[in-house]
């Protein structure tokens, strides 16, 4: 055996001081004077880590601190950015990029990194510090998923028994027979489900899976893009986008008004096998019911009370929630801890009134249920006091992650700003 | 022989200055009638500032599509619909246009010349006679 000399002994110590202080020192990190432009809750600060990386939609972070962003154009030919901090002052150095496809969803679990195209979800090995093994040693896990344009992007999540959650957004706004044509009646039954609008749940040890070997976990997702898996409660949650254009389609029935403001954004605890009614229906929470939608006879007051899940959170319309994060970390009040953060990319179905959104919103929980009030924790992102327009919006949040001192990172895809939030007591 | 000459040019140009300003109100007309048809059938998704969404819905304004001479293909697109996720201007959109094939020929007439003209865009209105060749070869 070899011998243990005390100078090893103090390099090691040294070192995982040194290590540690990279990825866990939130309380001397400087943010920016301007908290990033951001307005935040008092006590909060935030940093911007990175500016013009791509066009970033989900990010990951590993246990050495290191962002995992998955882009959704190529940039000079790739389509994952590395971002490290490597003197530790809370901002990236050193910008990396490996893999030739473009995606969103992306995810780390263990000693692996997922990441999603548009119609795959690759696997790469990671190594003791947090690195890519081989970039070019993609297992391809999952294959053959629906890409035809219209919700196209694929977002993941893993639980704890060796699976993975991909969830298929339907190419359609109400499953009409001709999507989004006035006059087009809703398909019944709705076929897009059979291949879309849905969470497939594959396993994250067998490969090029496609439909046949996955299972469809849940159903009457519209198009969903933020997905997380609750540790706390291991059950898997989701927010959905809801359908769009209700005065373009029904002016009898919906004015702009009212169009702007249904149906909700809302926000699934799933269980295996539930159904939550879209295209069928949509949900009002103005009078807390599923409606029964138009293009399948609704007349903007009928309710569907049998069927379907009921969210477990609504959100104002169109808002697009991106992302969402159940809190694990000790950085911030208490209050946070298990509670779920979500980007809202903003919207762009309420014209001519102004748009919503472009926040990140955080949903207070108790006992493993939502308490029912959301507030808006990090707002400022484009840069305007109302957006009107959406091509106005200087910075959409889109993903969302945990940094291992606790740090909450958020992506925007227009600009590629990684933006940190701390908490500084 | 040069009182002719002189008669008839005054006449040219008092009768084309006449057209020209019927035509204007023509034009002015039309746009008018085009902005009610965006209202309610395009600017849910082109936005009311033309803008379009960013990498959803194609900006109308600054288009050089929309700004451009080839008149078939901005109606084709409205009767037709477009879900092709072409390369526009640099760009790819992936929300899918519906087809307006209810819409008269007056109104995509209309709503073409609004769009011409509106925002930045500066160009030349589209007439019925245009939309009506166009829209029976595309049958
Ligand atoms: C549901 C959303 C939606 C509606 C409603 C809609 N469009 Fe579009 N439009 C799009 C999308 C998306 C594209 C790009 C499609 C593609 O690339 O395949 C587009 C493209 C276009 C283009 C081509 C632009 C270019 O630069 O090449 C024109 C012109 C256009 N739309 C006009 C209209 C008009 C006029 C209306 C109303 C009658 C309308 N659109 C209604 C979504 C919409």
């Amino acid at each position: 055996m070899k011998k243990v000399t005390p100078i090893s002994v103090f390099a090691c110590l040294f070192i995982s001081v040194l290590l540690s202080a990279i990825s866990t020192s939130a309380q001397n990190i400087k943010p920016d004077a301007d908290n990033a432009g951001l307005t935040l809750p008092t006590g909060f600060a935030a940093l911007k880590v990175a500016d013009n990386v791509g066009r970033t939609r989900h990010i990951a972070v590993n246990k050495q601190g290191a962002i995992y962003a998955k882009l959704e154009r190529l940039d000079n030919g790739k389509g994952i950015v590395v971002l490290k901090d490597t003197d530790g002052d809370g901002r990236a150095e050193t910008k990396t990029s490996f893999a030739n496809y473009i995606g969103t969803g992306i995810a780390i679990k263990g000693n692996y990194l997922y990441a999603a195209s548009n119609k795959e979800v690759f696997k790469y090995a990671l190594n003791e510090n947090g690195d890519i093994v081989d970039e070019n040693a993609a297992a391809t896990i999952v294959t053959g998923l629906i890409d035809k344009g219209q919700h196209n992007s694929k977002s993941i999540t893993l639980d704890n028994a060796g699976n993975i959650y991909v969830n298929i957004g339907a190419p359609s706004n109400a499953c009409q027979e001709k999507d989004r044509t006035k006059g087009s009646m809703g398909m019944m039954p709705c076929p897009i489900l059979d291949s879309a609008g849905g969470i497939w749940q594959f396993k994250v040890d067998q490969f090029n899976q496609s439909y046949a070997n996955g299972v469809r976990y849940a159903t009457g997702l519209r198009n969903v893009v933020g997905l997380d898996w609750n540790n706390q409660l291991n059950q898997l949650f989701v927010t959905q986008h809801g359908r769009d254009m209700l005065n373009n389609l029904y002016p009898e029935i919906y004015d702009t008004t009212l169009s702007a403001e249904l149906p909700s954004e809302t926000m699934y605890a799933i269980n295996k096998g539930d159904n939550a009614g879209w295209p069928y229906v949509y949900y009002d929470h103005s009078k807390g019911k599923k409606m029964m939608a138009p293009e399948y006879g609704g007349d903007g007051k009928k309710t569907v009370e049998d069927k379907f899940i009921n969210p477990a959170m609504a959100f104002p319309a169109h808002m697009a929630p991106n992302g969402l994060l159940f809190y694990t970390g000790n950085q911030f009040p208490a209050r946070y801890k298990n509670g779920a953060f979500i980007a809202f990319h903003g919207s762009w179905n309420r014209s001519p009134l102004p748009q919503e959104g472009y926040y990140v919103v955080f949903v207070p929980y108790e006992n493993g249920k939502p308490t029912g009030k959301w507030e808006v924790f990090a707002n400022g992102f484009s840069g305007k006091t109302v957006v009107k327009n959406p091509r106005d919006a200087q910075h959409r949040p889109c993903g969302l992650a945990e940094g291992p001192d606790g740090s909450l990172y958020v992506s925007d895809d227009v600009k590629g700003t990684i933006y940190r939030i701390m908490y500084q007591k | 022989m040069q009182r002719i000459i002189l008669a008839v040019v005054v006449g040219m140009i008092s009768f084309s200055a006449v057209t020209a300003q019927t035509n204007n109100k023509l034009v002015a007309a039309s746009i008018a009638r085009g902005k009610t048809v965006y209202l309610q059938r395009c600017m849910v998704c082109h936005q009311a500032d033309g803008g379009g969404v960013p990498k959803l819905n194609a900006p109308l304004d600054a288009s050089t599509a929309v700004n451009g001479s080839d008149i078939s293909k901005l109606v084709k697109y409205i009767v037709k619909g477009l879900n092709d996720r072409i390369e526009i201007d640099g760009e790819f959109y992936a929300n899918a246009m519906p087809a307006a094939d209810d819409l008269k020929d007056q109104q995509i007439a209309d709503v073409l010349t609004f769009i011409r003209s509106n925002w930045s865009n500066k160009a030349g209105p589209v007439t019925l006679t245009q939309v009506k060749q166009i829209r029976s070869k595309l049958k």
